[in-house]
C-alpha cells in the first residue's frame, strides 16, 4: 500500500509541476503542445549535472543544482516556441509538435555523441545515475520523500498566489483572455505571453527531471518521456485551467498512473485480471469525456491560440 | 509583369519555401555534427543525404532504394490524411493515433482471422475512420478541439492495440507474428514491381495507391462540389450553414476521411510484412507525427506531398550510414524536426517575401486605382481592387484563409496581372 502511495504523489509531483507549467503558458495565450518536448530537455539538462558533478558533491548543493540547471535548460528551450509562436506568429500546434520531435532527437543525439566520446562501443543512448539519485531521496520510514514532491507543493502554491493575487498574474491572465483590451490599458501584451511560456519551459523542465528519476536510476533519451508532456496537457484539462483543480487532477491521474505500475503487488486488482494497459489509458478516456461535457462552458483561456498582432483591431 | 507573377505564384513561393526549410534544417545537422565531431561530419552529412547511394553495387542500391519506397507509402498517406483535414480547417495531430488503429484492424485480422489482403485494408481504413470521426462528433456536437481529442485518441488507440496485439504477437519477443508466416494471405500483392526493384519482396501494390490517393485527395478537394463544401464549413462553419450546408455532417465526414487516409497508411506498410508491431512501445509511432513534417513541407499541396515525404523518409533512411564510432542515425530525426519547425512560420516568411517581390508594384497598382476612381468608373475599381488586396497582404495569422484561398487567389492573381497588363 505504501508503495501505491508513494508512486501516486510521485507522478502527481511531476504532472502537477508540468501542468502547471502548461497552464502558464495557456493563461497567456500560447497553446504549449511542446510541454513533452521541455520536459525532455530538462531532463537531459539534469541528468547531464548529475553524470557531470564531481563525486563529493554535498547533496544539496548537488540537489540545488540539477533543479537550477534542469529550470534553465527547460526555459532556454521553450524560447524557440515563444519566439516562433509570438513574434513570428507561427502555428502554434506546428511549432509545438516540432519541439517534441526535436527534443527526443536533440536529447537522443547529444548523449550519444557524449557517450560515444567516452568509449566507442557505447552507442546507447542512456545515462546512469545510481548513486547521485540517492542524493534526490530522503527515507522517512520506509516511505522516500523526494524534493520534488516538496518543490510541486510549493510550486502549487506559489503559482496560485501568483496567477490570481499578484499585478503580473492578473494581467496574465487577462492577455490570454482578451489580448487587445490587455493592450489598450498598457500591457505589453508580447512581453507577458514569453514571461508565460518561459515559465512554462521552466517548469517542464523541472518536470522532465523528476520524471527521469522517479523509481528508475538510469534513461535512456530515446523514448523521450513517453507521453507524459501530453498526459500533464490532460492534467490541465480536466483541471480546467485553475492550479487548485490541477492539483486534484495530478492527483487522480498520479494515481491511475502507479496502479498501472504496482498493481501487481495488489492481490485484488490482480484477481479483477485488468491489463496495465487499461489503467494507462484511463486517464485520456476521464479527460475526454470531461471534454465533451464541460466544453460548451469551457473555462478554457479565450484568445488561446491566437498569435497577438498589435496591428490588428 | 510575367516575372512578378511568377515569384507571386503560390505554389512556386511554397516550392521555394520548402527549399530553403530543407537547407536550413540540413545546415544546423550539418552545424550540430561539426560540433560533435568536426572530423567526419563533411561524410556524415553526405551519409544522410546519399541514403541508399551508400551501396557500392547497383543491385544493393536498387534494393533499398525499394526499401525506402516501401516506408515513403505509409508517410504519403500520413501526410495526406494531416493534409486533407488542413485543407477543411482542421488540424489533424490525431493522425498518429488513426495510422495506429489502423495497423491494429489490419494486422489483428491478418493474424488472428487470416483474412485476404483487401479485407484486411478495408478493415485497417475503417478503423482509422472509426476514430476519426470520434474526433470530428466531439468537435461538431460536443465543441471539443479537435487537437485536443486527437492527442487523447492516440494515446488510447496505442494502449488499445498493445493489448488487442499482445494476443497474436510470439511468446519470446514482444513482436507480433511475421505475415509470411501466420498470415499470408494478407500480403499486399507485389504486381512483379519487386523484380524491378531486384527481388525486393516488400515493393508492391503499396506504392501505387499512395500515389493514386494523392491525386484522389487532390481531385477532390480542388475539383468537386463535395470537397468545396467542406473547405466552406472548415473556412467558416457557419457560413456553411447558412449556405444550407449540414456543418456538422461536414466536420465529422472530413475526419473520418481524413482518417481513413491514415489506417490505410498503415496497411500500406505492416501488410507488406516489411515490420512487425512491438506491443511493448510506451510511446505512438513517429510515423503520423512524421506525417505532419511532410504535410507542411510539400507545401500542403497532394503531388508537393509525395516528393516532400519521399524526402523525409530518404534522409531518415539515410541516417543509419553515418558513421557510428562518431554519430548517431538519429541525425537525421534532428534535421527533419528543424524542418518542420521551420515549416511553422512559412506563412511569415511569405508574407515577406510578398513584401519584397511586390513592394514597389504595390503603390503603382494603388495609384491607378486611385486615378480611375477619379474617373468615375467606381464599380470596376472596387471590383478590381479587393482581389489586390487579398493577394497581396497575405497576414501570416490568417493562415486558414490563405490556404483556404490558395487556389482562388492564384488564379485571381492571374487574372488582374493580365488585367492590368492590358490596360497599360
Amino acid at each position: 500500500m505504501l508503495i501505491l502511495i508513494q508512486y501516486t504523489v510521485l507522478f502527481a509531483s511531476i504532472l502537477l509541476l508540468v501542468a502547471l507549467g502548461g497552464c502558464f503558458s495557456e493563461h497567456s495565450g500560447v497553446i504549449n503542445l511542446g510541454l513533452e518536448g521541455e520536459m525532455v530537455m530538462g531532463a537531459l539538462g539534469g541528468a547531464l549535472t548529475m553524470k557531470f558533478l564531481p563525486d563529493g558533491t554535498p547533496a544539496v548543493v548537488m540537489v540545488l543544482t540539477v533543479m537550477a540547471v534542469s529550470l534553465l535548460v527547460g526555459m532556454l528551450y521553450s524560447s524557440l516556441l515563444a519566439f516562433a509562436a509570438i513574434n513570428l506568429k507561427a502555428d502554434q500546434t506546428i511549432v509545438g509538435t516540432a519541439m517534441n520531435m526535436l527534443g527526443t532527437a536533440l536529447a537522443t543525439v547529444m548523449v550519444k555523441a557524449i557517450n560515444i566520446s567516452e568509449s566507442v562501443d557505447n552507442v546507447s543512448s542512456e545515462i546512469e545515475y545510481v548513486d547521485q539519485k540517492k542524493n534526490l531521496i530522503v527515507n522517512i520510514g520506509k516511505f522516500e520523500f523526494s524534493w520534488f514532491m516538496l518543490v510541486a507543493v510549493i510550486a502549487l502554491v506559489v503559482s496560485y498566489i501568483v496567477l490570481y493575487k499578484t499585478r503580473f498574474g492578473l494581467r496574465l491572465i487577462a492577455c490570454g483572455e482578451h489580448p487587445q483590451a490587455a493592450d489598450s490599458v498598457g500591457i505589453n501584451v508580447y512581453k507577458m505571453r514569453w514571461a508565460g511560456v518561459l515559465i512554462s519551459g521552466m517548469l517542464g523542465g523541472l518536470g522532465g527531471i523528476c520524471y527521469i528519476t522517479s523509481g528508475v536510476s538510469s534513461w535512456k533519451f530515446e523514448y523521450g518521456v513517453a507521453g507524459f508532456g501530453f498526459l500533464s496537457l490532460a492534467v490541465m484539462i480536466f483541471g480546467q485551467w485553475k492550479p487548485h483543480r490541477i492539483a486534484l487532477a495530478a492527483l487522480l491521474f498520479g494515481l491511475l498512473r502507479a496502479l498501472s505500475n504496482v498493481y501487481a503487488g495488489f492481490d485484488f486488482l490482480v484477481s479483477l485480471n485488468i491489463p496495465s494497459g487499461v489503467y494507462n489509458m484511463l486517464p485520456y478516456i476521464i479527460s475526454l469525456a470531461v471534454l465533451a461535457f464541460t466544453s460548451k462552458n469551457s473555462h478554457a483561456p479565450k484568445a488561446e491560440g491566437i498569435p497577438y498582432d498589435k496591428g490588428q483591431r | 509583369m510575367n516575372k512578378k507573377s511568377f515569384w507571386k505564384n503560390d505554389g512556386v513561393q511554397s516550392f521555394i519555401m520548402s527549399l530553403v526549410c530543407i537547407i536550413i534544417g540540413l545546415l544546423i545537422g550539418f552545424i550540430a555534427l561539426l560540433i560533435i565531431n568536426p572530423a567526419g561530419a563533411f561524410s556524415a552529412i553526405g551519409a544522410v543525404i546519399k541514403n541508399f547511394f551508400n551501396y557500392s553495387s547497383s543491385g544493393a542500391r536498387i534494393k533499398y532504394f525499394g526499401n525506402t519506397l516501401v516506408q515513403t507509402a505509409p508517410l504519403i498517406m500520413c501526410s495526406l490524411s494531416v493534409l486533407f483535414a488542413y485543407k477543411v480547417g482542421l488540424f489533424n495531430i490525431g493522425v498518429a493515433g488513426q495510422y495506429v488503429a489502423g495497423a491494429c484492424a489490419c494486422l489483428y485480422a491478418a493474424l488472428a482471422w487470416n483474412w485476404n489482403w483487401f479485407f484486411c485494408m478495408l478493415f485497417a481504413v475503417a478503423a482509422g475512420a472509426l476514430l476519426g470521426a470520434v474526433s470530428g462528433i466531439l468537435k461538431a456536437y460536443r465543441n471539443v478541439n479537435e487537437v485536443i481529442s486527437g492527442i487523447m485518441l492516440n494515446w488510447i488507440a496505442l494502449y488499445t492495440t498493445n493489448m488487442l496485439l499482445s494476443n497474436v504477437k510470439e511468446v519470446a519477443s514482444p513482436y507480433t507474428y511475421k505475415l509470411a508466416q501466420k498470415g499470408q494471405a494478407a500480403i499486399l500483392p507485389q504486381l512483379g514491381l519487386d523484380n524491378i526493384f531486384n527481388k525486393n519482396k516488400y515493393v508492391g501494390i503499396a506504392l501505387l495507391i499512395a500515389i493514386a490517393s494523392a491525386v484522389i485527395v487532390w481531385v477532390i478537394l480542388s475539383k468537386t462540389k463535395f470537397g468545396y463544401e467542406l473547405k466552406a464549413t472548415g473556412f467558416n462553419k457557419n457560413a456553411a450553414k447558412y449556405a444550407g450546408m449540414a456543418e456538422k455532417k461536414n466536420i465529422i465526414v472530413s475526419l473520418a476521411i481524413s482518417g481513413m487516409l491514415a489506417g490505410l497508411g498503415a496497411s500500406l506498410l505492416f501488410q507488406t510484412g516489411f515490420e512487425e508491431w512491438s506491443c511493448t512501445q510506451s510511446s505512438v509511432p513517429a510515423m503520423g507525427f512524421n506525417g505532419i513534417a511532410a504535410a507542411f513541407l510539400g507545401g500542403l499541396n497532394p503531388i508537393g506531398t509525395l516528393f516532400s515525404s519521399y524526402f523525409i523518409q530518404h534522409i531518415t533512411s539515410g541516417g543509419a550510414h553515418v558513421d557510428k564510432t562518431m554519430y548517431s542515425a538519429q541525425t537525421s530525426d534532428l534535421i527533419s524536426a528543424i524542418i518542420v519547425y521551420l515549416c511553422g512560420f512559412v506563412g511569415f516568411f511569405k508574407y515577406l517575401m510578398n513584401k519584397i517581390v511586390s513592394g514597389k508594384k504595390d503603390k503603382m497598382v494603388k495609384e491607378d486605382v486611385k486615378e480611375k476612381a477619379k474617373k468615375e468608373a467606381k464599380e470596376e475599381v472596387k471590383e478590381e481592387a479587393s482581389p489586390v488586396q487579398d493577394a497581396d497582404i497575405v497576414e501570416p495569422e490568417e493562415g486558414e484563409s490563405t490556404v483556404f484561398e490558395e487556389n482562388e487567389a492564384l488564379e485571381e492573381t492571374e487574372g488582374l496581372e493580365n488585367e492590368e497588363g492590358g490596360e497599360r
